[in-house]
């Protein structure tokens, strides 16, 4: 870049747009992160909301509160509004507020691109609230009563609502997929001079690594709730055995595209955590070598292994075998993960703010849902916990602790970096122990539920079922208004409260505990120099 | 509100919520239930086998976490090792933690493998008794292929089956002790899952393809579970009883079924005309066991998705469009063929569907009507 045309983009620049233009005409890598934030924290709330409605109604046996297709339907946008809406743009948003800072770009490489990728979401947003609620209305069709797997037949049998659904999932995907070419682009080409690969900090391998696994089976999934619609409106019979279809080729695609989506949900807080838990140890990450390989090893036999969510449909013995074993080996990596959080808290001088402690608990609840993945991976027994409770509580306590704690921790580890102000400390622990007390009411009796015999999704349960329902519903309100305490947290710090320095924390490493607390509106104009 | 709930709730506010060890938890499981079955009982072993693995691995991590946490912070004045990543140990780790764990997973899938041939190839060159197992939007359906029987299985109402409610049907499906049964799964609309855990296999009906499963009964008793995969609105209430007998019983009970059958069949072709109240009151119950799950017993349905038949314009209509959709389903919704149905059922339920709820138009279905449609 030549001199003249820095001096040109400075006078541009240092206008700040303001009003409602400096949102939807951004293309400021901490503006756009912010939305992807805000946005995340309020489709949070939603999907809160109707898990919130899921445990009410089973908190008794016999039906009280909704309807069953209502439930079904609660059930199916709670997954996906998790999934699409909490989850993947909140670690989007951490990207694109730390990425930059961390490699010394001055905002991400396409940034015009990156307007467009958050603005897809709330149009995307808007289609998935208006197939929930479109039944409510005259000539609505009815309700999507499918789960977020969208399993045909039965997602044949549903009123418009599922195609509201379908064209939700395709914008939601594009979406990913725009954020994902911006985030590689700007990963192998605005690196500081002097930053190799292998000098990243690991939260950006973990984005560089989830951003292509995003571009590799988000299509996937596109094509297959493409290949429903067609079913549904054209007359095709992809997945109609009647019309020569099938109906498991649609359960191949979407977990095709399922699985490795754990992976995304979950490596970008493996990167937050490996910022996390070096600060308060005050020491170095543990195997950073390791850990690149480890995630690349998890991100490729991830691929490979999605037909483990489906042991029940009768594939022959050769392949449950290699999906069995194939998933078994993801224990390998994934344990390395796991050791080298361990070796770095060891013999290191640990202080427990709140971003450690969610760290702690990562740890110990990850390696506990990543146990009880071994037993679901082992065939024979899946045959048993399949589609149970058991599973429900597995993969909460995959997704909560390796998701959603890690963005939790996240955003209480770098929320003086963003608003320049500390948040309440006290508050912050008050919010973390309520939040894994309840999530462990909630989700710790579910698995005796599963192995029990409750299957998952129902809404109406035998008097069997009643104690662990009772304790569970019981948790998931704790759980679920202790959010509440976060929504106060993160206003209050953003209003005001002591000063943060530009390190904020005193173990912090890392390009961007260098810039002011909060950061210029551009940083990194010239780049720093890495030794 | 079954007291079973309000002693629950009582024991709960007692003990502030928190969890308790006493009175009802013997009622409840904590693990999966005795097997009936050898296939479920190598389930069952491997089962125990993974969850002990875990359970060890599990106190091993939390150990060393919270010895750690214990004695490396910063409160307690120790310094942190900034070379612990540079030692033999952080230079090997990465080695020795896999191969660690790799013999953990060799352990659990050299056992995994061997139970996974034998739960799941069904034996060949035995003889097999098989039952064919079809899922319907609600309700089950058991094939007694080599005996020529045929078992339809519904819920029963919480009125009458009280505290066995979502866990007792109509008809359960009677299997004789010391028998290896093959089931074969399909289903005639959308997913289903066959999943009784005493037999211990769970396997998922799907339309177009037939899968297969057996399991070698081995205890005679009542074995309870339910359909696993979601099937739309009453996926709740697709309860499935297996009740294993002694061969006797077994040869007594496919007697009966014979004789009902053979009994039934000549009623249905006796050429008889029908009275309307007979055919009504035959209607009429018919009708609250196959059609009601759906169509409401008060004919109201549930719309969108189950239209009403009380005033709607097929059961008030012509007898023969009427007749076309209740033989042969209405494609692209929930409303199946019945055509399986004989012809006095079929048409008892038209007549009912057509003078009940005030519908009133009068017609009267005769099985010769049925019969000449198909």
């Amino acid at each position: 870049m030549s001199t003249t045309t820095l001096t040109h983009d400075d006078a541009h620049h240092h206008e700040t747009p303001t009003g409602w233009r400096r949102w939807l005409y951004s293309t400021n890598h901490k503006d756009i992160g912010t939305l992807y934030l805000l946005f995340a924290l309020t489709m949070l709330f939603l999907g809160g909301a109707s898990a919130m409605v899921i445990r009410a109604e089973l908190f008794m046996p016999g039906i009280q509160l909704v309807d069953p297709d209502l439930y079904n339907n609660l059930v199916t946008n709670h997954a996906l509004i998790m999934i699409f809406g909490a989850v993947m743009p909140a670690a989007a948003g951490l990207a694109n507020w730390m990425i930059p800072m961390m490699i010394g770009a001055p905002d991400m490489a396409l940034p015009r691109m990156n307007n467009l990728s958050f603005w897809i979401l709330p149009a995307a947003a808007t289609m998935l609230i208006l197939s929930f609620v479109v039944p409510f209305f005259p000539g609505g069709g009815t309700q999507i009563n499918t789960g977020w797997t969208l399993y045909p037949p039965l997602s044949i049998q549903v009123g418009m609502s599922m195609d509201f659904l379908i064209f939700a999932i395709h914008l939601l995907g594009a979406s990913s997929i725009l954020a994902s070419i911006n985030i590689i682009v700007t990963l192998l080409n605005m690196r500081a001079p002097g930053m190799k690969l292998m000098q990243m900090p690991m939260f950006c391998w973990t984005w560089l690594v989830t951003a292509f696994l995003l571009i590799l089976v988000v299509p996937v999934l596109a094509g297959g709730v493409t290949m429903l619609l067609f079913d549904r409106h054209f007359g095709t019979s992809f997945f109609d055995a009647a019309g020569g279809g099938d109906p498991v080729l649609f359960q191949h695609l979407f977990w095709f595209f399922g699985h490795p989506e754990v992976y995304i949900l979950l490596l970008p807080s493996i990167g937050v955590l490996s910022h996390v838990i070096p600060t308060f140890s005050r020491k170095p990450l543990f195997g950073y070598n390791s850990m690149v390989g480890a995630m690349l090893a998890v991100a490729t036999i991830g691929m490979v292994v999605w037909a483990h969510h489906q042991y029940t449909v009768g594939m022959s013995l050769g392949a449950v075998t290699y999906f069995m074993i194939g998933t078994i080996i993801i224990s390998i990596p994934v344990g390395l993960m796991i050791f080298n959080f361990i070796a770095t808290m060891w013999r290191g001088a640990m202080t427990f703010e709140t971003p450690m402690l969610f760290a702690i608990a990562i740890i110990l609840m990850f390696t506990f849902g990543g146990l009880s993945g071994v037993m679901l991976a082992v065939v024979p027994a899946d045959m048993q916990y399949h589609d149970s409770m058991f599973v429900v509580a597995h993969f909460h306590y995959v997704l909560m602790p390796g998701a959603v704690f890690g963005l939790f921790a996240g955003v209480f580890y770098w929320l003086p970096k963003w608003t320049g102000h500390m948040y309440d400390e006290r508050l912050g622990k008050i919010f973390f122990w309520t939040n894994i007390v309840g999530f462990n009411i909630t989700f710790f009796p579910q698995h005796f539920l599963g192995l029990a015999g409750m299957p998952r999704r129902i809404i109406d349960y035998n008097v069997m079922f009643t104690e662990f329902n009772v304790l569970s519903s019981f948790g998931a309100m704790i759980f679920g208004f202790s959010h509440l305490l976060l929504l106060y947290i993160v206003i209050s710090t953003i209003r005001g409260g002591q000063k943060a320095k530009a390190r904020a924390w005193e173990g912090a490493d890392g390009l961007e505990w260098e810039l002011d607390s909060p950061p210029t509106f551009h940083t990194w104009e010239v780049a720093p120099t890495i030794k | 509100m079954c007291s079973r709930f309000k002693e629950t709730m009582g024991f709960a506010l007692a003990s502030s919520g928190l969890l308790g060890a006493t009175g009802s938890q013997a009622e409840y499981g904590l693990n999966f239930v005795e097997p009936a079955a050898g296939v479920a009982q190598e389930i069952y072993d491997i089962h125990m086998m993974t969850m002990q693995v875990s359970t060890v691995l599990l106190l091993i991590v939390f150990g060393i976490v919270f010895y750690s946490l214990y004695y490396h912070r910063k409160s307690k004045g120790f310094e942190p090792d900034q070379n612990f990543h540079k030692s033999w140990f952080g230079n090997w780790s990465w080695v020795i933690v896999p191969v660690m764990v790799l013999g953990v997973d060799l352990t659990i899938a050299s056992k995994a493998d061997a139970v996974l041939k034998k739960v799941w190839v069904v034996p060949e060159g035995e003889k097999l008794m098989d039952v064919k197992v079809t899922g319907h939007q609600w309700w089950w359906e058991f094939d007694y292929l080599d005996h020529n029987i045929k078992v339809e299985s519904r819920y029963i109402p919480q009125e009458k089956s009280e505290d066995l409610y979502l866990r007792e049907v109509d008809n359960r499906l009677l299997l004789p002790n010391n028998t290896k049964v093959r089931f074969l799964h399909t289903s005639a609309d959308v997913l289903h899952a066959f999943w009784v855990p005493a037999l211990g296999f769970k396997k998922d009906a799907i339309p177009g393809y037939v899968t297969e499963t057996w399991a070698d009964l081995d205890r005679e008793g009542v074995f309870r579970g339910q359909c696993a995969e979601i099937c739309g609105t009453w996926h709740s209430r697709m309860p499935i009883v297996v009740e294993v007998v002694s061969q006797d019983k077994f040869d007594n009970w496919l007697e009966e079924q014979n004789q009902i059958k053979v009994a039934a069949l000549a009623e249905a072709s006796a050429g008889k005309t029908w009275s309307k109240d007979e055919l009504m009151a035959k209607g009429e119950e018919l009708y609250n066991t196959k059609c009601a799950a759906c169509h409401q017993v008060s004919g109201l349905g549930l719309p969108p998705a189950f239209p009403a038949l009380k005033a709607s314009p097929i059961a008030l209509g012509p007898v023969a469009a009427h007749l076309d959709i209740v033989l042969n389903g209405k494609e692209g919704t929930a409303m199946q063929a019945w055509g399986t149905m004989n012809d006095l059922e079929i048409a008892a339920i038209m007549t009912y569907e057509r003078n009940a709820w005030d519908n009133n138009t009068g017609d009267v279905v005769q099985p010769a009507d049925v019969k000449q449609a198909r």
